[in-house]
């Protein structure tokens, strides 16, 4: 009803929203509807993962198997990550993509927005592939359940898992498909979409990170497709790629799923960097600091992620020249991420700040992301490694830098635009207790983590010596917490979206925002800029960086 | 009353991680955690070897203890472990960490600043620079001489670790789901290692058993490796299925088990002791229950032991006596595992 009631309100006249459920979503063209599909189902996806993770973390409360069966902990495992990287982050970011990179170039649209409608649909269906021999075990007793070999899918033991090894790898090449296209639409629109005046030296940096994410997703989502291709017809028509039984290599597999898997964890952090860069600035009340030293350090770490893939297997007995090389080139990618987080720090020095919501995920970021940064670099330094690998400290680190990183910017981006979005003002208490006990709780989950991971405690376990007790306990009250405060954030974007009540946003949502989205009406009309703007440089956020 | 001091003591001393870099003298009734005790000098060694046999006589007669006092709780670091090369990791480790702790308070202490002092609220107003070429290429290189620095020393001890050659015996160690083979490759003496039972027990889902009391809960095994002290050991680890992971922390490093290739390690322990560790790598559903544990027993006892295995026959006597010392049940017996 309420959005039947919008459709008719006609903001700029030229308003020609679809009717009807079908023909307005599944007919999709338009760039905002398919953004907010895409948003919706990264919403969805987070708490589905996010519920396993729940399983998981209940599990290791305590020693000794209290819930599930150690094989279903590992379906647990893995269907945890495939769900939330593949269904969570990727998605949630495509989706401010398609919200965004239209708006902030003056375009009207994405480029090609019938492949955009394609490339959304396909994820539901993959989503359903994958999850569904969990789903038919867990829900009717249904065969064996899903995937159990963990997400990367490392042979032999991946092919020892039944039929879910085809509806896996079935559903991770849609998944790759669906990435390919939307990633040539974003390379497709921000290459021929801009307004006039939009250099590419004055884009947003979000679209610059998302201009470079869209080519390391064209460069690596294919190698992915050629590595489950190969443990397909291992597993069902006889062939040998990956087993030395029949002059294949088990280890063949991880050098080619790591040189899909390194540049795919860029694929998850650039645009957070991109969104960050937006939004210290806005709440600084001062200039982006070194936005060309940003948009190269993104460009050298894009560059970088394509060197370092074996830097995963340092304990597969890599040749010490190999293990020296991956080392080197790992630590050399500190240098352009240590840029990244000094400029961020020069920005907000002598600025004006305040610490609206999308603020604090921002700095909660920059912080708790440098975190996760600190533990990649000692985790670079191969005997250490030897030591670290495949342990909690390594659970620790990437969670530091996909969950207070890629996630906390997916937050930060949502409170940012969401007023844009909806037309009206979210509710910022809540916003800033979500982001207070968001920040506390995933402390307690992650940190101890590196400790239980120090003291001996390997990944992918179900159960531990009582040694790994206590921090276990702390993790699992952490997790719990985490969790439960995502609901306060479910509840503030549906009573942003929904509430009538609440106040009307201004078209410059925040005092000190700058960039061609802020041009436009809030709500932002449903075709963007149907004619090109005249930009003026003051509109724009990085406009004074040509001298 | 000497019992209460050394847990007392182990307990407080447990907890820093700056305790202690280099492990002290070991007994060869010693588990990992205990060597904290030992580092407390000659009277805490004997309070805590009195203490050890103390409880494992307790152990032996059939009393269950309310909490086995060798398991250190709310650990934070890594173990310095017991050979050159593990002290070495340690310390990369401690010195890497620490270059990120300064860093890090360097630069969170600069963002706190700015968080304070350069806001609205204050009457801060924004001003308009927004770059600063001379600080953007300090703030380059001084990274790239820091990276520098900590390479050099991993280079050094990558090198070091990667020289398996003039090692005095080799052991093939071979995963399988889910327990762990071991053939000593010059003496055709070789033998599988699993879960100990009472561990296997109480970890089965509804068991009823409380972790609380198996000694060494998922870490021990029915019949451990045992390696000779002071001697150059070199590991050839293969598996005969998926892949594994063989890692025994005291020692400072992991390698991966793979079918159908061959991976080679060493080690020189210079102290007889036991220590523990897991398989690390995800291989099926019993993954967390394959644990690794090494016993490390002085030259000429390691002799004795060899040969018993190699003649079962007379070993019956020699492996009666053997047991009876050990903390790791029937470690010796032959016939059985």
């Amino acid at each position: 009803m309420a959005h039947d009631a919008s459709a008719h309100r006609d903001e700029h006249g030229h308003d020609h929203k679809p009717h009807g459920f079908v023909n307005r979503w599944l007919y999709a063209t338009n760039h905002k509807d398919i953004g907010t599909m895409y948003l919706v189902m990264a919403l969805v996806m987070f708490f589905v993962g996010g519920l396993m993770a729940m399983v998981i973390r209940g599990e290791l409360m305590y020693p000794g198997l209290q819930l599930v069966e150690p094989e279903f902990f590992n379906q647990m495992t893995t269907m945890h990550a495939l769900v939330m990287i593949f269904g969570a982050v990727m998605p949630a970011f495509v989706g401010l993509a398609n919200w965004m990179v239209p708006m902030m170039i003056g375009a009207p649209d994405m480029a090609l927005p019938r492949m955009n409608n394609w490339s959304f649909w396909i994820m539901p269906f993959a989503f359903t592939v994958l999850l569904l021999p969990l789903a038919l075990k867990v829900f009717f007793g249904i065969g064996a359940g899903g995937p159990a070999g963990g997400w990367t899918l490392y042979p032999p033991l991946s092919l020892q898992g039944g039929d879910s090894v085809a509806f896996t790898i079935f559903a991770v090449h849609m998944m790759g498909i669906s990435s390919i296209m939307g990633a040539i639409n974003i390379i497709a629109t921000i290459l021929n979409m801009r307004a006039p005046g939009m250099d590419l030296l004055k884009m947003p940096v979000f679209v610059w990170a998302w201009l470079i994410t869209a080519f390391l997703l064209i460069a690596v989502m294919p190698v992915l497709a050629g590595a489950v291709t190969m443990l397909l017809t291992d597993k069902f028509f006889g062939t040998t790629f990956f087993s030395a039984s029949g002059g294949g290599d088990p280890v063949m597999f991880q050098h080619i799923f790591w040189f899909f898997g390194h540049p795919e964890v860029y694929i998850m952090i650039l645009p957070a960097f991109g969104v960050v860069s937006e939004i210290i600035p806005t709440f600084a009340r001062k200039p982006l600091f070194g936005y060309k030293a940003m948009v190269y350090a993104i460009a050298s770490i894009a560059f970088l992620s394509f060197i370092v893939w074996a830097h995963h297997m340092f304990t597969v007995g890599i040749p010490l020249g190999g293990e020296l090389f991956f080392m080197y080139a790992t630590m050399l990618i500190a240098v352009p991420t240590g840029i990244k987080v000094f400029n961020w720090v020069f920005t907000m020095w002598r600025g004006s700040m305040t610490f609206e919501t999308p603020m604090l995920f921002a700095l909660g970021f920059v912080i708790m992301f440098t975190i996760g940064g600190f533990s990649g670099l000692m985790l670079a330094i191969v005997p250490a490694d030897f030591q670290y690998h495949d342990t909690y400290f390594v659970v620790a680190h990437f969670h530091y830098v996909l969950v207070t990183g890629a996630v906390f910017s997916i937050m930060a981006a949502t409170y940012y635009w969401l007023p844009k979005w909806s037309g009206r003002m979210y509710n910022e208490t809540l916003g800033k207790w979500h982001f207070w006990l968001s920040t506390v709780f995933v402390n307690l989950l992650f940190f101890p983590q590196h400790f239980l991971g120090l003291a001996g405690m390997p990944r992918r376990i179900p159960d531990y010596n009582v040694a790994f007790a206590d921090w276990n306990l702390v993790s699992s009250i952490g997790g719990f917490g985490f969790g439960l405060s995502q609901l306060i954030f479910a509840y503030i974007v549906w009573d942003c979206v929904r509430n009538q009540s609440l106040a009307k946003a201004a078209d410059r949502v925040w005092e000190g925002a700058r960039g061609l989205e802020w041009t436009l009406p809030s709500p932002a009309p449903y075709h963007s800029f149907a004619t090109p703007p005249v930009i003026e440089d003051r509109m724009l956020a990085h406009a004074d960086v040509a001298h | 009353m000497g019992v209460l001091l050394a847990r007392g003591r182990a307990r407080r001393s447990g907890n820093g991680w700056w305790v202690g870099r280099v492990p002290g003298p070991a007994s060869r009734y010693m588990d990992l955690n205990w060597r904290r005790v030992f580092r407390m000098g000659g009277v805490m060694k004997r309070i805590g070897t009195i203490y050890l046999r103390l409880a494992s006589a307790a152990l032996a007669l059939g009393f269950s203890l309310p909490s086995l006092a060798a398991v250190e709780r709310w650990k934070l670091n890594m173990t310095p472990g017991v050979t050159e090369v593990s002290r070495q990791v340690y310390d990369i480790h401690m010195t890497i960490l620490w270059i990120c702790i300064v860093i890090g308070v360097l630069v969170f202490g600069a963002m706190a600043v700015a968080i304070f002092r350069f806001r609205k609220s204050r009457g801060a107003v924004a001003a308009t620079w927004s770059h600063n070429d001379k600080a953007e290429v300090v703030l380059t290189i001084v990274p790239v001489l820091i990276l520098v620095a900590m390479a050099w020393p991993a280079t050094q001890v990558l090198i070091h670790m990667a020289d398996t050659r003039n090692a005095e015996m080799t052991i093939e160690v071979t995963g399988y789901q889910w327990k762990w083979g071991y053939r000593y490759v010059d003496s055709d003496v070789s033998f599988i290692s699993s879960l100990a039972r009472n561990s296997d027990d109480t970890r089965q889902l509804g068991s009823g058993l409380s972790p609380d009391q198996v000694k060494s809960y998922l870490l021990d095994v029915d019949r451990p490796l045992v390696i000779p002290a002071d001697t150059k050991v070199r590991f050839v680890i293969t598996s005969g299925d998926v892949i594994h992971s063989w890692w025994v922390p005291a020692l400072g490093w992991k390698q991966d088990a793979i079918p159908g290739i061959i991976n080679d390690q060493w080690t020189l322990v210079k102290e007889p002791g036991i220590y523990r560790g897991q398989c690390a790598e995800l291989c099926g559903k019993d993954h967390g229950f394959m644990p690794i544990v090494v016993e490390v027993k002085p030259k000429t006892e390691f002799a004795q032991w060899l040969a018993a295995q190699q003649n079962p026959d007379a070993a019956a006597a020699a492996a009666a006596i053997a047991t009876t010392a050990e903390p790791v049940a029937a470690a010796a017996a032959p016939g059985q595992g």
